[in-house]
């Protein structure tokens, strides 16, 4: 029984629950909204009453489920240590087992509209960024949606990569004399939006004579689907990457993203509960899994001669997924520290959720807004110029919310700027 | 009785956007942070921005005689917030502002919903405090900490909730908006309101203004770690500390259970086998720190403390208080309810009434952990149990009831903090004695004839 096929599953959970209200201190939501329905003793007791059978499983009650960006923060600071994560996911899971796809049909609608609008931008190229997307004045870095899909139109888009990473690269990547072999699983968001993180960590770990081998066949890591509630989706995802990275041989799997580290790390081997064959498969996956700042610090310390200066001054925003979600938090500044040239400036609770959380940020886009708008206001106090991040959708998330407050700031993903100082050392 | 007409009204003075009326967002409201309490869902929810909202609301709750239950984070632990007679929930979060630091006059106003933490935080940019500090600081907010006359760890130094009130504006029942107090340190015009209001748990009148006060930061403060092997020695302790004429900000005590609860999931390396241990600390200018740390030091060693740590650095210091701010988590895995009580009793009195506490653990085999704030004499002793078990339950409820009386027979009372909310209001005759009751009955029915004002806390209607 797992949290994907059964709300009984968190059954435990729930009684933990000790409605003390400690998660209203941390939830991003809640210091939005203030409601109780938004924090997570609010869902608790809504999935209890749901339990207990005296209310049903309604549009109305998906609509409150979705009011959480699974930022984990309630989970650490839960006296009684509840996993609010696995709550949330289960409840979600739930809705869609008892009324299909339905419930979350404005999530999952608004996500697939975009998703063509993305293919169809793929295909059409800078001719489709006219015609929906407004461009930033004065800035290459993106657009603005032209028409309103309901999604708000103040997020700031990237451009749409000209040519997706995957196409940029050959399925292996080879270096004269390799220490080890990995593979890299880049996401969708590297892939379509932000090619040049990936390339930076191909260039990091040639640097560091790794190579490199990039499964042609692997698809999203399935967390969209999943944590929506979609579980038949993310199990056919979950299986055809399984599939595409045993072919690889690799020795290790590296991310560059906290949600597709997650599911690599965590919810493959749930998904696969009860499929014995891909089951085991998951977890061996699963402890060859690192984020590529675990991987450069603790696994094959990166080189750190060579490193050339870096001028920047730079603070970094701890994503959910990757700082909760597996505990991964000092080697990210481990690594800016390292740089010759970076100075380091702490923001205050870099911790505290972006507001992107995905689909979260198309169904709820001003809430979404607002919650970036506080991550902005301190990332301002800090007067750096660079903003470093260690996940794709936070990078948009933060770009996006530097751009619409009008500041001049790089947002790049950790391994970019590490990317940046091999570089100068070569000059 | 509950019409349509109602939530059109309430749209009408407050807006759509401060209404809440889906079944799933009031299933949200039905409950507070209290064990083993009914469940009863409001029919309404209003989220006031202003006094004006408030005094609309209470003058349709009037017209249409349906009940009001004012609502802070709703983190209380006396069943304070549950809406027994179904209604309108009033919730206050949405008054949030700071309106003002008076740093001539050492005073705040702020509006109900702001949490007591923002306050503080506040306040620290100019070196102020606001003290009281119950362990909800980081969500309680000022109106429900009022209402509750919320004490906290500095409460033996700095007192409690009340003795930071300096004025008040409240809607009445009948819709009066009444303004009393000022920045002066001194007042004594008329009765004291702000004695009334403060601690009346939501059932006299709203409270829609704050006036409070603040006082400089202390410069230093040290913490020690004090283990005993017998509670008569820890009490005599506590006492010593204070006939010296020390003061500390707080003297906290765990006992054995708690100290074995705490141990067995944190692996900190508590001392498993004493009887007590004290968390002490003391504060105020450097000075006087340097002089009264040691002082506590040596009175602890002559009371027969068989270990003492002093928390030289910010680290070791965090080390001591662990162990406290684990207490609660760590009883929360033993099983999952936990039943957190208040009794309080004069500080002299503390290893009695922890020695009646494990008597009457021991008479209905329930497992009561004992900790909480020795220099107030409060604590809390804090009963878990499966909350499916009802024939645990009802123990529980017979061990609280004889909790009770032994505080009372050592001159203590059946609330320190948390105030009587639904879960006490049996008990009250117990302390207040009927006429006692009628008084209070009197002055609730004064105020609120027709116990529109959070109806079933603190007084029930009488026969
Ligand atoms: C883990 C935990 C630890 C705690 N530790 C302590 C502690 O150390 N010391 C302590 O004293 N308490 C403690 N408490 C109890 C609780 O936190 C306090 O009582 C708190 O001050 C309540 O604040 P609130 O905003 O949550 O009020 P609520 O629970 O929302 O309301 C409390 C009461 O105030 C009334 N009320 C709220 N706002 C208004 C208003 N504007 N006008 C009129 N009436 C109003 C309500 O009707 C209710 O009767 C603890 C609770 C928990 C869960
Ligand atoms: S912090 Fe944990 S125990 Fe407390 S109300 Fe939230 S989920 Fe429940
Ligand atoms: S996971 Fe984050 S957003 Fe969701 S309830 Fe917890 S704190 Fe709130």
């Amino acid at each position: 029984m797992s949290v994907y096929t059964s709300l009984d599953s968190v059954k435990d959970e729930l009684l933990k629950c000790l409605k003390c209200g400690n998660c209203q201190a941390v939830c991003p939501i809640y210091k939005e909204m203030r409601h109780e329905v938004a924090v997570a003793r609010g869902k608790i007791v809504l999935v209890e009453t749901l339990l207990n059978g005296e209310i049903e499983m309604t549009d109305r009650l998906a609509d409150k489920l979705s009011l959480c960006t699974t930022c984990m923060a309630c989970n650490q600071i839960c006296p009684n240590g509840i996993r609010f994560d696995k709550v949330i996911l289960a409840a979600r899971a739930e809705g869609v087992r008892k009324k299909g796809l339905h419930p979350i049909k404005k999530i999952a609608f608004k996500a697939l509209k975009l998703q063509r609008l993305f293919d169809l931008g793929m295909k059409t190229g800078s001719k489709f960024q006219g015609l929906a997307m407004k461009r930033v004045k004065g800035q290459d870095y993106g657009a603005r949606m032209r028409i309103d899909l309901g999604i708000g139109k103040e997020k700031v888009f990237p451009n749409l990569a000209s040519k997706p990473f995957r196409s940029q690269f050959p399925s292996e990547v080879k270096v004269p004399n390799p220490k080890m072999k990995v593979a890299f699983f880049s996401g969708c968001m590297i892939n379509y939006f932000y090619p040049d993180m990936g390339k930076s960590v191909v260039d990091v770990l040639t640097e560091n004579d790794i190579e490199i081998a990039i499964p042609a066949d692997q698809a999203c890591c399935g967390i969209p689907a999943s944590v929506n509630g979609d579980v038949d989706s993310a199990k056919e995802q979950a299986k055809r990457n399984l599939r595409a990275f045993e072919e690889s041989g690799a020795d290790a799997l590296l991310i560059a993203c906290s949600s597709c580290g997650s599911a690599w790390k965590h919810s493959f081997s749930e998904l696969m509960e009860g499929d014995a064959y891909y089951k085991e498969l998951a977890d061996k996956w699963a402890a060859k899994t690192y984020d590529i700042n675990e991987f450069l610090v603790n696994v094959v310390p990166f080189k750190r001669d060579g490193l050339g200066e870096v001028k920047r001054t730079v603070t970094y925003h701890d994503p959910c997924h990757l700082n909760r979600g597996q505990n991964i938090n000092k080697e990210p500044r481990e690594i800016l520290k390292a740089i010759p040239g970076v100075q380091f400036i702490e923001m205050k609770e870099p911790g505290r959720c972006c507001g992107m959380a995905g689909s979260f940020s198309l169904v709820h886009p001003e809430l979404s807004g607002k919650i970036s708008d506080k991550k902005i206001a301190d990332i301002a106090t800090t007067s750096t110029n660079t903003v470093a991040t260690a996940c794709p959708a936070c990078r948009l998330q933060l770009a996006s919310g530097v751009i619409n407050a009008g500041m001049n700031k790089d947002v790049l993903h950790t391994v970019q700027i590490l990317a940046e100082s091999y570089a100068k050392g070569k000059q | 009785m509950f019409s349509k007409e109602v939530i059109n009204e309430l749209v009408t003075v407050v807006g759509k956007e401060n209404v809440i009326s889906e079944l799933e967002d009031l299933v949200t409201y039905s409950f507070d942070a209290t064990a083993a309490m009914p469940r009863v869902k409001p029919d309404v929810v209003v989220t006031p921005l202003n006094t004006e909202h408030v005094v609309k609301i209470v003058e349709v709750a009037k017209k249409y005689e349906i009940p009001i239950y004012p609502r802070g984070s709703g983190t209380n632990l006396s069943g304070g917030t549950i809406p027994l007679e179904k209604g309108i929930v009033v919730s206050m979060v949405h008054m949030n502002k700071i309106l003002e630091v008076d740093l001539d006059n050492l005073c705040a106003w702020v509006e109900p919903g702001v949490i007591i933490q923002d306050l503080n935080n506040e306040a620290m940019k100019h070196g102020l405090i606001y003290p009281p500090d119950p362990g909800t600081v980081a969500t309680a907010t000022m109106g429900g900490s009022v209402s509750e006359c919320s004490g906290g760890l500095r409460g033996l130094k700095y007192g409690v909730t009340k003795h930071y009130i300096m004025g008040m504006e409240l809607v009445l029942a009948n819709g009066d908006v009444i303004k009393w107090g000022g920045k002066t340190v001194k007042n004594v015009t008329g009765y004291d309101l702000t004695a009334l209001f403060t601690g009346a748990e939501g059932t006299l009148g709203i409270i829609t203004r704050l006036l409070v006060k603040l006082i400089p930061a202390p410069e230093a403060r040290k913490s020690l770690l004090a283990v005993f092997d017998d509670l008569d020695k820890a009490g005599n302790a506590i006492s010593s500390i204070v006939r010296n004429k020390i003061i500390p900000a707080t003297l906290e005590i765990m006992d054995k259970v708690t100290i074995n609860t705490v141990e067995n999931f944190t692996k900190a390396g508590l001392p498993i086998h004493a009887e007590a241990v004290l968390l002490i600390e003391v504060d105020g200018y450097k000075e006087s720190v340097a002089r009264e740390a040691p002082l506590v030091e040596k009175i602890c060693q002559e009371c027969g403390a068989i270990d003492i740590k002093v928390a030289e650095t910010d680290e070791e210091r965090d080390l001591i208080w662990f162990a406290r701010r684990n207490a609660l988590p760590s009883l929360g895995q033993v099983k999952p309810s936990t039943v957190l009580e208040d009794a309080t009793v004069p500080r002299s009195k503390i290893p009695e009434i922890i020695k009646a506490i494990r008597r009457i653990a021991d008479k209905y085999q329930l497992f009561i952990a004992t900790y909480g704030h020795a220099g107030d004499g409060n604590l809390h002793p804090t009963i878990v149990i499966d909350p499916t078990d009802k024939d645990e339950i009802e123990r529980m409820e017979h061990a609280v009831a004889e909790i009770f009386e032994a505080a009372l027979g050592l001159g203590g009372t059946i609330s320190g903090e948390h105030g009587i909310g639904i879960g006490k209001i049996k008990y009250l005759p117990l302390e207040f004695g009927e006429a006692g009751v009628d008084t209070l009955r009197r002055i609730k029915e004064a105020l609120d004839p027709n116990y529109m004002l959070n109806p079933g806390k603190v007084v029930d209607r009488g026969e």
